[in-house]
C-alpha cells in the first residue's frame, strides 16, 4: 500500500519520533510504515488518520500486487 | 489533560514497559544459564549425592520456565512490527532447528560423523539462527 503520512507529517513539522509516541509504536515501525515496507493494522491506522484529522482512504491508497 | 498530552503519556509508559520486560528477559536468561552451569558443574567439582542434582535440576526447570514467560512477555510488549520480526525469526528458527537437528541426528546414527550429536550443539545453532534472523529481519524492515 502506498502512503502520503512522510508528506502530512513533514506539513505538521513532526518529527517519526513524535509520530511513534503519538500512536503508540516505535520509531522504526513509523519508518517502516512511510516507506510502504509494513502495512499496519487496523488500530494503528485509525490513530494516524486521527493525527492527521483525515479518513484512513486519505492516508493509504490500495495498490494490488498481481 | 488534552488527549496528545495523554497519548505521550501511555506511549511512554508502552516504552518504559518495553524496555521493563527486555530487562526482566535478560535477568531470567542469566539466572537459567546459571543454573544449568550450576547443575553441570556443581555435580561435577562441589557434590557427589544425587539428591542434591535433582534439586539443582528441578531449580533449572522452574527458572527455565520463568524464562519463557518472560520471553512471552516481551514479544506480547512490543509493537504490531516488532512482534511480527519476532515471530518471522521464530518460524525459521524452529523450522531449521527441526530440520537441522534431524539431519544432525541422522549424521551419528548413520555413523557419517565420528562424534555423538550433542544438544549443546543444536542449542547454540538456534541461538545464532534466532540472532541472525532478528537482524535480517529488522534490516529488511528498516
Amino acid at each position: 500500500m502506498k502512503n502520503n503520512i512522510k508528506e502530512l507529517r513533514a506539513a505538521l513539522k513532526m518529527t517519526q519520533s513524535d509520530l511513534a509516541q503519538q500512536i503508540e509504536v516505535s520509531r522504526q515501525t513509523v519508518n517502516a510504515i512511510e516507506k510502504g515496507k509494513f502495512d499496519p493494522s487496523l488500530p494503528t491506522a485509525f490513530r494516524l488518520a486521527a493525527v492527521f484529522n483525515c479518513s484512513i482512504e486519505e492516508l493509504f491508497v490500495y495498490e494490488s500486487e498481481s | 489533560m488534552s488527549s496528545k498530552l495523554y497519548i505521550n503519556q501511555k506511549s511512554n509508559s508502552m516504552n518504559s514497559k518495553l524496555i521493563t520486560s527486555r530487562n526482566r528477559l535478560a535477568k531470567w536468561s542469566m539466572a537459567w544459564v546459571a543454573t544449568t552451569a550450576l547443575v553441570t558443574f556443581g555435580s561435577q567439582f562441589l557434590w557427589e549425592s544425587q539428591i542434591i542434582t535433582g534439586l539443582a535440576i528441578i531449580l533449572s526447570l522452574a527458572v527455565g520456565v520463568g524464562m519463557v514467560m518472560a520471553n512471552r512477555k516481551f514479544v506480547n510488549d512490543g509493537d504490531e512490527l516488532q512482534r511480527k520480526i519476532q515471530l518471522e525469526s521464530m518460524a525459521l528458527t524452529l523450522g531449521l532447528a527441526v530440520v537441522g537437528g534431524i539431519a544432525y541426528s541422522q549424521l551419528d546414527t548413520t555413523n557419517l560423523i565420528k562424534q555423538d550429536a550433542e544438544i549443546s550443539f543444536l542449542v547454540l545453532f538456534m541461538g545464532i539462527t534466532y540472532i541472525l534472523c532478528v537482524f535480517f529481519n529488522a534490516r529488511k524492515y528498516s
